[in-house]
Formats: C-alpha cells, structure tokens, sequence
C-alpha cells in the first residue's frame, strides 16, 4: 500500500469491504476488471510527463530551490540556506527494506550535522495491518534545528497563491502519512546517545508540510506551508482501525479467498467471476457516490447497491430524513400509501406523505402561479 | 436535499427516466446562445487543446492547439477564439435602452436621477458542465494581463491583439456566473440538474451525457442503462462512445490517440524545420489527422449541450426570471463602459471593499433568487411549505379590526384553513402576492385551532381608514402566505476601497493590486 | 487562535503548587484588559472569553469606565437581544448614566423594558443620540450611520460571531476599539460560497477578530481564565474538548454547588439520569440504537420526560449564591437542539406534559444564555450519518456550556461508530489557519465523557 492508498482510507472508513482488501493487499483495480467493472481510473501520460519533469525541475539544484522556497514561507528567523550549504545525502541502498535503513541512518546524521539537508526521494516504512508498508516522499528537508520537513510535489498549479482545494487535501492527507512514519522513526533517533558533538538535538518532525506547485502558468515553483496536524490525527485513527480487519476477516465463510487464480501469463484470470463476486459479496460495502472518485470497485459496489435499491446509492445525504426507511422501493411505499391522512406515528412515514402530497399537488397544476 | 427532491429522484428510479423538480424555466436563457465547449490539455494549466464554439449548433467553429506546449500555437488558437467571441459580445454592446438611475452628485453630495445605457439584451454564454465554467475563469485568468505588442513594444512573447480583451471578458462572465441565479455563463448540467432529478447521486449528475440519457433515455432503455453506457462504454479500441464533456479529456484517448497524433505532427514539424522533402504535406496530414481527433471528442459534447438547451426551451418562462436577466444586462453594460473607459483589467485578488461587497451582493441575490423562484414555481413552493417557510390554505373567515393609533389603519384578522405547518413564533411577519402583483404584508396572529391559522393585514390595502377595494381576500379565497420577504433588499454600503479602515489593513496599496504581467519563462509549459 | 500565547490568561497559575484563587486570577486579568483598554497605546484589545466567564460584567465595566473617562463610545452587539440585554444591564449598573438605544424603524424594535430605565434615551436616529456618552446598537444598524464624527472608541460585543464584512462596515465609525467575545461557540457563516476570499487576509466570511488579527498581530489578546458559570465538574472537560490551547477554570469548587431532590428516584431512566447528573454533573440517557429522521419522537419524549421528572421532583440547587436551597424551576431550566424543528417538537411534547416556562431552543438560539440544568438532544443522536453542520464544535460547545448545575444529553447509542465511519476528505484551502479543536476529535472527547455517565432509557 502506498501513502496516497494509507491517505484514501478516510475517505470511507465504514467500508468493511475495502478495509479487508486493502489491508490484505488485494489489487482492487484487477478484481474490478475480473468482475466486468472497471472504473475510469487511470493517467494520462501528459499528466504523467509533466509531473515527472516538475519535480525533476525543482531538483535540479540539488536541493537549493526546495530549501530556499521552505525557509522562505517558514520566516521563522533561522539561518537561509547558503549556496552550496544543503546537503544531500546518497540514498541508494538494496531493497526497500535496506533504503529504509539508509534513510534513517542519512536522518540521523543530518540532524546531528545541524546543517540544512534535503533527501531525495527517502524511503520510510510505516506498520499496517501487521506488515509495513514501505513509502517514499517526495523529498525531506532536514532543518540546522534538527527539525524534519515534509516536501510534497505536485503538478496542478497555484494560481495567485490558491489551488484546488480537494487537490490541496489529498496532498495533505497523503504528506501526513509520511510525517507519521517520520514520526516513527524520530522517535528511534531520538533515543539514540547524542552525537560526538555531545549536544542534545530535539528531534521532530514539523506539522507543516511545504507544498511545491508550479505558480500560476509557468513552470517556476511557488510554495506554500499547509497543517497537517489534523490529517495526522485522521491517519492515527485509520490505521488503528486497520487492526480490526482480523475481526472482519474472521466473520467470514471458512476459505473466502479474493485469488483471481491468474495463468501463466500473468494476466489472465481463470476464476470464474461469479465466484469473485461471491467472495467480494461475503464482505459488507458501505457504497456511496463518493467511491467513485476514490475506490476502484466503486462501480461494482454500485451496481450491488443499486441492485438492492438502496437509497445511498443516491448520495449518502438522501438517508438524513428517511429514517429507518432504506430502500427506494419502501421509500416510495411509504410515501404514496393511502392511508386518508392520519398520522402514522413514525415522522419519516409522515414527512414523506406530506411531501409526496405538495409534490402531486403541484404538479397537477403546471404553469399556475404559485402563490397569489 | 429536501424530501421533495429526494422523492423525485425515487420517482426517476422507478420510472427509469428523470422526474421534473421545477415547472417552469428558472434561468434566462438566449435565444442566441454562444456555446463553448473547451478541451484543456492533461496536467497543464490552462493549456487549451481545442475547443467548438458558436451561435449555430449545425456550423460551430472548430479551434485546434496541435501541439499544447508550443506558446505560438496556443496564441493562434486564444486569438481565435477572441476572433470569434468578441464580435459576438460586441454585437449586443450598441443596442441600448435608457434607464433612470439615481447617482451621487459629487458637488452636492446628494442622490440625483440621471440617465444612463442598459444594454437590451446581452449575450449569454454556455458551457456543458460546471469544470466549463472553472475552465472559463482560469482561461480569463491566464489571458488578462497578456500584453501585446502594441500596449509594450519589449514585452517578450507578445499576446496576438485582443487575446487579453477578451480574457478580460471571461473574467467579468466567469465572475458574475458566481452570482445566484444569474444567466450570462450557465452550465448545462448546472441547468438541466436544476429542473431535473434523475434516478442517481448528485456527483453522478456532473456528466452530461449520464444526466441526459436520464432527462432523454433513448427507445426501449432505462434511464440507468443509458447512463451507464454514455459513462463507461467503450469501443473495441478502449474508446469511450460518448468522451467526458471536458474539459479534460478521457486518458485512455491522451495516451492511445492523442499522444500519438501529437507525436507523428512533432515529427512532420522537425521534418518542415530540417527542409525534408514532403515535410509540408506530412505536417498538413497530421494537423488535420489532429483536428479530426480532437473534434471526434468534441462533437458529441457540443450535441448533448444544444439537445439539453432544446429540453429547457420546452420549459414556460418563470415570471421574474426576467427580472434577474435585467441585473445580468446591468452587469454586461458595466463592464462594457469599464473597458470603453480605458479602466485596467480586473486584478488578481480582490481588496478588502470589493470582496465583502460581492459577498454581499451574492447574498441578497440568493435570497431573491430563493424567493423568486418559489413565487414562480408551485413545486418550488412546494417545498418552502414542507419546510415550514410558507402555508396555503383557503380563507374561512375575515374579521374587520382596526390599529390603535390616532387614526387607526385597518387591520383585518383572515383565518387559513391550511394543513401545511409552518414555523410560527410571536408575531412573525408574512407575505403573499395579491391579484394585481403587488405583496401585501401581515403578521401572524395565532391559531383559532389546529389547522385554522390567524393573519392581521399590515399593508396593501391603501392609506385609508377603510381597505382599497380587492386588498382584503374574503371567505373561500386561496391563498399562499410565505416567512420569507419576495424582495429583500441588500445590505448597508460600505466604505471606499480609499477609506478601507485599519481593521481591515488600511487603503489598499495601489502598486500590489496593479496588473503586473505573469512571469514569462523562455517555455513556460513542461 | 492556535500559538496565541495570552499575556493576561493568569491560567497557568493555578496549575503550580499555589492553591487557585479564581477571584484573584479573574481580577488580574481585569485589570490588564482595563488597562490596555484606557491607557493602552494600540488601537484594539481583544479578550476571549469562555462561556461564563463574566464577559457582559467585563463590558459593562468597560463601557463605564471608559464613559466616566470622558470617551465618548458606542457599543456593537450582533442581535438586538443582546443590545437590549447590555443597555438594561449598564442603565441597572449605574442609573444615572446617560444611555443611548440606537434601534431600526421596524415595528416593536427594542425591549420595552427599557423604556423603565429614565437615563435610556432610544432613538431610530442617531442624531437624537448625539451627545450621550455611550449609544449601543446591533452592528446591523451601525452600518447604515455615514457621516458622523467617530467615536473616540467602541466595544464590540461577541465580536467572534461577527463577520469580517460586517466590521468592515462599521470600522470606519470609530478610532479604538475594544473586541469581546467567544471563540468557542459557533462560527459566523455565509449562505454562498466565499471559497475565492479563502485565505485572504480579509475573507469577508471569515470572523471579525481573524480579520483584526491578520492585519493587526501586535494587538494585545486577552483570555478570562475563569468560568463562573460552568461547575467544577464542567469546566475542565469543556476546556479540554473546545479550548485545548487556551484552558480555563471554574470559579467554584467541587461540592460549591450542590442539585438534590425532595422526591426519590422511581428507578425510571429520566430519575437514574437525573440522579447521576445531580451527583455528577453530567448524565447520559442513552436510547436504543436506530436510525431516525431529525424529529425522534422516542428521543423527543424522553427529553421531554426528562424535564417533567425535573420539576416533578422538587429540585432544588445550592451554590455561592446561596446557603439555601433555591426550587429548580421552570425558568432555570433549558432545553438545547441542534434544529428548530426538533425544538418545536420538544415544546409540543412539553405542553402535553403540562409543562410551561422552560427555554426550548437551538444552539444558535441558546448563545450567550446560563441555567441551572439544561437538557440536551444530542446532535448526532438517531442520524445516519454526521455532516459538518452536526461536527461542528461550537454547536455541541454551546449545548455543553450553558448550564451551572448539571447537563443531561439525551442521545440513540451508536454515535461512536457514526463517528467512526464519518469520512474525513476535506478540501484544504492554501493560507487558511486551521481551526481546533477539530468537530470530531472534539465529539469524541465529550462522548467518552458522558459514557461513564450513562443510563439506558426505561420509560
């Protein structure tokens, strides 16, 4: 799982189904397309390029630009960056688990070096359900304070200092992933001895994550500092409940198994689908519209849901004053019954009766003017 | 979503096809509409890609960037579409009707009436979906402070002529389109929700082809079929039938059709560059190979907006949707006299002033809006009554009483029979139209019994002691009486940017909200 | 407000080893305010206040002092309840000082009840006023006063529930200001989007005192660090839950307030509620689980029952104000709601209970007022899901802080897990500071809390 899978958790946290398949791994978009349900997910490759080369811009400078732009929007009195005055540590090592290691050996000394420093690409590993979860910010600056900042790079534009809210959100949400799993491994060096300069350095990691976009319609970098403290207390709660997912995966039938049984190719699935649809069926989904923008087997979920009737298949704010009514088909029942206008007691029945009748009431008169 | 609302879209599932939620059109709508349907390129800012646009749904005009990175082809396509949408502006600028409007002298300081040009109609604007009307804002955003080689013979990469007049223009449309119920730049599916529920979510409704396969399901399919279909089905090249309605395109069409179209027109491009032989004609086969394409995305947008804009003309006109057409024209006449002025373009941020002044301009629109559109509608009232914001009834019983004053006024008791039950506290305020129009004003004055509601009648019965004739409804009238005022009025005025107090930061420094030019890099696209 | 140390607070010094002496904490602060406000040499004061924390005593002893010092000064409020709330209160302080009542033109535009007062001049015009040393009208109608001489100063009244547009337009009406207010109670709003102001120093919809701040950080701020109005056992979970960065105190003690009743428990849900709230503080009566449209009846009925056991059983309240027991009656008693429409279904369920008098009101509705017991219908109670409406933290902070003796909340189970499952996808917006507490941290927090108070409903 990566930060931006970790961060898109909040967007349904009642969803037992996606829990259980994201907390097992399950590559949902596959599952989806094993199901005939594929979702217009997907990125086009002009997108794709002109992310990749923004952020190769910004770097280009080993780190100059990035520190610079940080400690411009910091203003908080520390030392700028000189020319030539940031490190950048060497990162490469074998295997996730060895980069990981190296990035918290590089941290480490960084902070002890009390100098600005900026890592590139780092790789920090956070526990999910029982298995980490290996994550690689865009990049992190270490601060001459020994603080640790959050770089986050993205390629949608800052047009007169504003961007796209849901944009800044979900780049929000995915940085506070990253600063928890900084968080962990802040804590290891700060339990280490202080270094040979036997000057004790706090080690944390700022709430303030910096936000590079291209400013306004060129290619130059603008910056801005977004808090990310309650994103982090989002992200905290999330992956407690992840733990729960044991709970969920036990209540299903003996050998639940999400396999797609794929060939030799690799790509083709052999199970058959009505198996699949069986075990993602065996495991509640609590679908509303706004899967699909967020969940690969969105559109699956809403055909099930749809197929039941369920009204949150028409937002989930339609369910406010329904009650316990959750069907369309009960919904239009207990609306259009004709009971000769008693009360029946239960104020979702009668709200609706009372809306059914003003609605036929005006629309059996079209074009009269409404109130004279 | 009020339980009406909610009903409706039950209904449209059952029924299989969209349910109305308005009885009447509640927006202006042209009969000589410019639509525009933009395509923006993926990951860039305001880098357009193509775009229909025009008067004449059979003959639009087709614009094409062929390669969006490339800063002359993108200046080709915005001076082409200025070419192509400032005469149209133009064309409404001279038609004018003189209104009385009352102004501060400066000499006297006093309110004195003077005459001035409302235009008599004004050009409106559509687009197919609300990420349109964004795009028509970051357009405007990213053309107005272009300067062109005329206004600043160094500035580098000069701006084709008009190209920042008419970025101008999209700010003022994009702007005003912030306004409640105003009609210069509508959406289409902003329009066609407002007096449509179908059968799915609100989020679902942003596609346009999904909400008219509701609203228009063809033959012998269910509106949730049809839906499904103009959102995700495909060809046997992974093509969607029906391509988003922009202005960003589907990847699968970036990455299988357009990056490769793009790459065969660098390709013959370098060749014209290098002088190979035959490169002109390979360069004119691409671009036009790149214009089919980019059009086969378009077209059917452009067809889904005009059959949409078919659905609404089949609508009765709301009564004071005119009205607010009248503030629209206003606002298209201002900003006509503040470019024939000379005055620079709108700035990037708002000051302190203007932004509490558009807020609360907006805010006494959707009150009106709100307001109007109930008086015009029953099913819109429908729904204040369900909510507790207005009762209909019919009179039962009318008692003559008369103020306390030194010359009492007439003050008559009507009780309503209603089965409606409206939030009524102390001596809530009430109105209702009368037959001639006007609103007459009461006051609640308690229930006789449950059910048997009490207005006192305050106003529009004339000066004297005894009511005008026709003011004062009688046993067996029905009537409608709502909470809410049908005309309320705008806030206090407030200071001058000038006099901005030092709560606020002060006067404004001139020199910061100057239109300073963007920065211009030597290829300011990625 | 987060990283805004108050200079005044005074809060940290009962957390040392000194015994907390609020009067004095409270006094100090006083004086600070008072002296930044009459001699200071910035042009604003701005005081946070938690609810009970003596903002009207404050404003009122502002407005006089400032009056005997010769400055001429008017005095903002939002509503003109709260206009006629302050004229009473300082024409009553000091009979003798000339008060002026700027009111609108509306039929019944101010409370007759100061027409009583012989000082209170009331007037639609402001020019009738003219002379008085202090004239108080709603910032609705100072907006429309131009062309005036300013006032040497102003005090603006729950300045947190102004909007910055709404200052903007009286700005101009004065040199020195001094703001008062609340902010943990509910935020201005705008029925239209105002997203494209959003992070602008001077967003018209953001609050009065954001704005002031932004463009004014050097301004002194002021924090009340007492609640004379919460009880001990109140305070430190309001503090804790709605001010987590600016805590506060109550000025009495456990035990200083005391509920009893004459007549014993009949072992019924509402008398096991009302006995674990009067020894306690707080009481949680908890329904049956189940989705519900806003009007419960069984909520409804329970709250209502609630309030009819109150009465029924002689409550009875001491506290610093009295050695004696004082009768708990209909007037000290108040019901909260999020909706008008669940709380015009409590009154109808009240009036066939027979009861009259008690307070039956939403949490906008609600502000700024004190009871003895107040009976609260959760927010969250019976609702599929929560919205940001129902999250908001100032809501449920003002149905938690209105009450001296006890608070009783009335709520369906499952709210937890509502809270669990509520999707947190909020858009950011660049350059807007973050509000805390955050609506679900914060309904969590007071949730976990009354979960040790709970009793499950047996009629």
């Amino acid at each position: 799982m990566d930060a931006r899978a970790l961060a898109a958790l909040a967007a349904n946290p009642g969803c037992r189904r996606r829990a259980l398949l994201d907390g097992a791994g399950v590559d949902k978009g596959a599952l989806a397309r094993a199901l005939g349900a594929s979702a217009n997910f997907g990125q086009s490759q002009f997108a794709h390029q002109r992310g990749n080369s923004f952020e190769a811009r910004v770097k280009a400078d080993r780190g100059e630009t990035l520190t610079r732009l940080l400690h411009e929007r910091l203003r908080d009195g520390s030392p700028a960056p000189e020319p030539g005055g940031v490190d950048t540590p060497d990162l490469t090592a074998v295997g996730p688990q060895g980069r990981t290691a190296r990035t918290a050996l590089a941290l480490r000394e960084a902070t002890a070096a009390g100098r600005w420093a900026l890592l590139d690409h780092p790789m920090v590993s956070l526990d999910v359900a029982g298995s980490p979860a290996f994550l690689e910010p865009d990049a992190v600056v270490v601060h001459p304070d020994g603080s640790w900042s959050v770089i986050e790079i993205k390629s949608f534009p800052m047009v007169d200092g504003s961007a796209d809210p849901a944009k800044v959100g979900a780049a929000a949400r995915q940085a506070a992933v990253y600063a928890l799993a900084l968080e962990r491994v802040a804590a290891r060096v700060g339990e280490l001895k202080p270094d040979s300069v036997g000057e004790a350095r706090a080690v944390r990691v700022r709430h303030q994550v910096l936000l590079v976009c291209p400013k306004d319609f060129s290619n130059l970098p603008t910056a801005e500092l977004v808090d990310v403290r309650k994103q982090l207390s989002v992200t905290r709660r999330q992956l407690a409940r992840l733990t729960r997912i044991e709970d969920i995966a036990a209540a299903l039938p003996e050998g639940t198994t999400f396999d797609l049984r794929l060939a030799d190719d690799g790509r083709t699935v052999t199970r058959p689908a009505e198996e699949l649809t069986a075990a993602v069926d065996a495991v509640d989904a609590a679908y509303a519209p706004e899967c699909l923008a967020a969940c690969e087997l969105a559109v699956h979920c809403r055909a099930r849901s749809r197929a039941t009737g369920a009204v949150e298949s028409l937002g989930r704010g339609v369910r406010g004053e329904l009650g316990g009514l959750t069907t369309v088909e009960s919904v239009l029942a207990a609306a259009l019954e004709r009971t000769g206008g008693e009360p029946t007691g239960d104020p979702a029945v009668d709200a609706l009766r009372r809306a059914a009748a003003l609605r036929a009431e005006a629309l059996a008169a079209p074009g009269a003017v409404a109130c004279r | 979503m009020s339980l009406i609302t909610t009903l409706a879209r039950m209904e449209a599932v059952r029924d299989g096809r969209a349910r109305p939620v308005a009885t009447v059109l509640h927006r202006h709508l042209s009969d000589r509409p410019l639509a525009f349907v933009p395509l923006t390129t993926a990951g860039e800012a305001g880098a357009p890609l193509g775009a229909l646009v025009g008067t004449d749904r059979d003959t639009p005009r087709l614009l094409v960037v062929p390669q969006p990175r490339n800063r002359d082809l993108r200046f080709a396509f915005l001076a082409d579409l200025a070419e192509e949408m400032l005469p149209y502006l133009d064309s409404y600028a001279d038609d004018v009707e003189l209104e009385e409007r009352k102004e501060t002298d400066p000499e006297t300081g006093k309110k004195v009436p003077v005459q001035v040009e409302l235009c008599a109609d004004a050009p409106q604007l559509l687009v197919p979906s609300a990420a349109g009307v964004a795009f028509v804002r970051l357009l405007g955003r990213s053309m107005r402070f272009r300067r062109t080689a005329d206004q600043d013979p160094d500035t580098p990469f000069p701006a084709p002529a008009r190209v920042p007049l008419l970025g101008r223009w999209l700010t003022h449309y994009g702007e005003r389109s912030r306004v409640p119920g105003s009609s210069l730049l509508l959406s289409l599916t902003e329009l066609l929700g407002r007096h449509w529920a179908t059968g799915q979510s609100n989020l679902e409704d942003q596609h346009l082809g999904s909400l008219l396969a509701w609203i228009d399901p063809p033959e012998g399919f269910p509106g949730a079929e049809a839906a499904l279909r103009a959102e995700s089905a495909r060809d046997a090249d992974g093509q969607l039938l029906c391509p988003p309605a922009g202005p960003a395109t589907d990847p699968a069409f970036d990455n299988k059709l357009l990056a490769p179209a793009i790459a065969r027109y660098d390709a013959a491009r370098a060749e014209v560059l290098g002088g190979v032989a035959g490169g002109e004609a390979r360069l004119r086969l691409a671009e036009n190979e790149l214009r089919e394409l980019i059009a086969s995305q378009l077209r059917p947008t452009w067809d889904a907006l005009w059959h949409g804009v078919d659905r609404l003309r089949g609508l009765p006109r709301g009564e004071r949707v005119a009205e607010r057409w009248k503030r629209d024209r206003w606002s298209f006449t201002g900003h006509r006299d503040r470019v024939r002025a000379g005055e620079p373009p709108q700035p990037k941020r708002d000051d302190a002033v203007t932004a509490a002044q558009k807020l609360s301009a907006r805010e006494t629109a959707q009150a009106q809006l709100e307001a109007q559109e109930a008086l015009d509608d029953p099913l819109v009232m429908a729904g204040r009554r369900l909510a507790g914001e207005a009762f209909a009834g019919e009179v039962t019983e009318v008692e003559m009483a008369w103020s306390e004053a030194k010359v009492p006024r007439p003050r008559p008791l009507v009780t309503v029979r209603t089965e409606d039950r409206p939030h009524l506290e102390g001596e809530v305020k009430l109105y209702r139209v009368m037959a001639d129009g006007r609103t007459q004003t009461g006051e609640f004055a308690g229930a006789q019994a449950p059910g048997a509601l009490v207005v006192r009648l305050t106003g529009g019965m004339g000066r004297g002691k005894t009511p005008e004739p026709g003011s004062v409804p009688e046993p067996g009238d029905r009537m409608c009486w709502t909470l809410f005022e049908h005309a309320p009025r705008g806030g206090p005025e407030l200071p001058d940017a000038e006099s901005t107090p030092w709560t606020h930061g002060g006067p404004p420094d001139a020199v910061a909200l100057g239109p300073d030019p963007d920065p211009v890099t030597e290829e300011d696209y990625l | 407000m987060i990283g805004t140390d108050c200079v005044d607070g005074g809060s940290r010094a009962g957390h040392g080893a000194e015994p907390f002496d609020p009067s004095a904490a409270a006094a100090r602060a006083t004086e600070a305010i008072l002296r930044d406000t009459l001699h200071g040499a910035h042009r604003g004061v701005v005081v946070d206040s938690p609810p009970g924390a003596g903002k009207s005593t404050l404003v009122v002893r502002a407005a006089r002092e400032l009056a005997a010092a010769g400055r001429p000064l008017m005095v903002v409020a939002q509503t003109n309840a709260q206009v006629d709330d302050l004229v009473d209160r300082l024409a009553t302080a000091d009979p003798d000082l000339p008060v002026g009542r700027l009111h609108s033109s509306d039929p019944h535009p101010y409370d007759p009840v100061l027409d009583e007062h012989p000082s209170v001049r009331t007037s639609a015009k402001v020019a009738d006023l003219a002379g008085l040393g202090i004239v108080v009208s709603t910032a609705a109608k100072w907006a429309h006063i131009k062309n005036v001489e300013p006032w040497r100063h102003a005090i603006v009244d729950e300045a947190y529930q102004m909007r910055s547009d709404a200052l903007l337009a009286v700005a101009g009406l004065f040199e020195r200001a001094l703001f008062v207010g609340d902010p943990g109670q509910l935020d201005p709003f705008s029925v239209v989007g105002a997203d494209q102001w959003a992070g602008l120093s001077y967003d018209p919809s953001a609050s009065a005192v954001t704005t002031l701040l932004a463009h004014n950080p050097q301004l002194p701020q002021h924090r009340l660090p007492v609640s004379w109005r919460l009880p001990a056992s109140a305070a430190p979970l309001v503090s804790d839950a709605f001010y987590p960065y600016t805590p506060f105190r109550s000025g009495t003690g456990h035990g200083e307030r005391r509920l009893s009743f004459g007549v014993a428990s009949d072992g019924s849900g509402p008398d096991r509620v009302l006995d674990e709230a009067a020894v306690s503080g707080w009481g949680l009566l908890e329904l049956p689980a189940r989705r519900t449209p806003r009007t419960d009846p069984e909520a409804v009925t329970a709250v209502a029952q609630v309030v009819r056991r109150l009465l029924d059983r002689g409550g009875a309240a001491v506290s610093e104000r009295s050695e004696e027991p004082v009768p708990l009656t209909a007037d000290r008693i108040a019901v909260g709601t999020a909706h008008r429409d669940q709380a015009a279904a409590v009154r109808a369920a009240l009036t066939g209970l027979g009861v009259s008098g008690v307070t039956v009101d939403t949490a906008n509705r609600l502000q700024g007022r004190e009871f003895d017991v107040t009976v609260v219908l959760h927010p969250l109670s019976g609702r599929p899901d929560a919205t940001a409406f129902h999250l908001e933290t100032g809501r449920l902070c003002v149905l938690a802080s209105r009450h001296r003796h006890a608070c009783v909340v009335v709520c369906r189970a499952g709210v937890a897990e509502l809270l669990d499952e509520h999707p947190s996808t909020e858009p950011v917006q660049l350059g807007v500071t973050v509000k805390f507490p955050d609506g679900w941290e914060a309904n969590h927090a007071v949730l976990a809390h009354l979960s040790e108070h709970r009793v499950a409903w047996r009629p």
